[in-house]
């Protein structure tokens, strides 16, 4: 089991027998947004703990992308809209 | 310029008439490339808008323009459909909210500099716009992460000198506003 701590919201079960793989927003690489910067965003859009943010910020530049959040389909897909609001290079993907 | 945190939990951003006047035109050109082919209109009636806001134009694609594309970027990776599917339902607001990113500083920009107040969301508006011209620079630039080696690289006689300076500058200020946010 694995709950993200600050998750926007929760992902619901639907009416479907097997449920599906969970949904994932990630945050690729980029060599203009700031370190800095990108770490504020996920504090300030996520309510991550500094830590984490941070943590995540590294990810995303040593390894080129981090997942930064996940659950249903629409939640994910609000969070993309307000990472591109921040200038982020953010996109959604069904976890494989 | 100079940018402090203020007790309120906002930003006293103290900035010169050149660099409200850089800035000036840096978001205003932010603003016409969100406006996109709708500048050149002539100026619409509220029926007109009315009728722009329902009506079922061509759908959006992923830019070909490099800036626009990185401004406005595809949010799905491997899957085309859909992402053309969620820019036709979300590239008109995401083109507004930064129109109106750019529109706050604008709006809170000393026409011959001096000090500003900025609220927390004030400040927050100024980041996004500011990265948002960092971003539509970053592109043209061709920047990679090795900046100071590309900017060191260049001749100093090149026109695109100035251009990276300027780059440069906005980063700084960009750090400078993270940091009085988060202290």
């Amino acid at each position: 089991m694995s709950v993200a701590p600050a998750e926007v919201d929760l992902p619901r079960i639907e009416n479907e027998s097997v449920p599906d793989k969970p949904w994932v927003t990630i945050v690729w690489n980029d060599p203009i947004n700031l370190m800095s910067y990108v770490t504020y965003v996920f504090e300030h859009v996520f309510g991550y703990p500094r830590s984490k943010a941070q943590k995540l910020m590294l990810d995303v530049h040593h390894k080129g992308k981090a997942v930064v959040a996940s659950g249903t389909r629409e939640s994910m897909e609000r969070n993309v809209e307000v990472l591109h609001g921040y200038g982020l290079w953010a996109t959604v993907r069904q976890d494989t | 310029m100079e940018i402090f945190p203020a007790r309120d939990g906002g930003v006293r951003v103290w900035l010169t008439g050149g660099e409200s006047e850089l800035l000036r035109l840096l978001a205003n050109h932010i603003i016409d490339l969100m406006d996109g082919d709708r500048k050149d209109q002539p100026q619409r009636s509220v029926m007109d808008e009315l009728e722009a806001l329902f009506e079922e134009g061509p759908a959006p694609q992923t830019p070909t323009d490099p800036v626009l594309a990185r401004l406005l970027p595809d949010a799905y990776r491997e899957d085309p459909e859909a992402a053309d599917e969620f820019r036709k339902y979300t590239e008109r607001s995401l083109r507004e909210a930064k129109k109106y990113f750019s529109q706050t500083l604008l709006d809170t920009l000393p026409d011959n500099g001096g000090l500003v107040k900025l609220t927390p969301d004030q400040a927050r508006d100024w980041m996004r716009a500011i990265n948002d011209v960092r971003l539509e620079w970053g592109v043209r630039l061709e920047l990679t992460e090795d900046f100071e080696d590309q900017l060191a690289a260049l001749d100093p006689e090149d026109p695109k000198v100035a251009t990276f300076e300027v780059y440069g500058w906005l980063g700084a200020v960009q750090d400078s506003l993270v940091h009085a946010l988060t202290r």
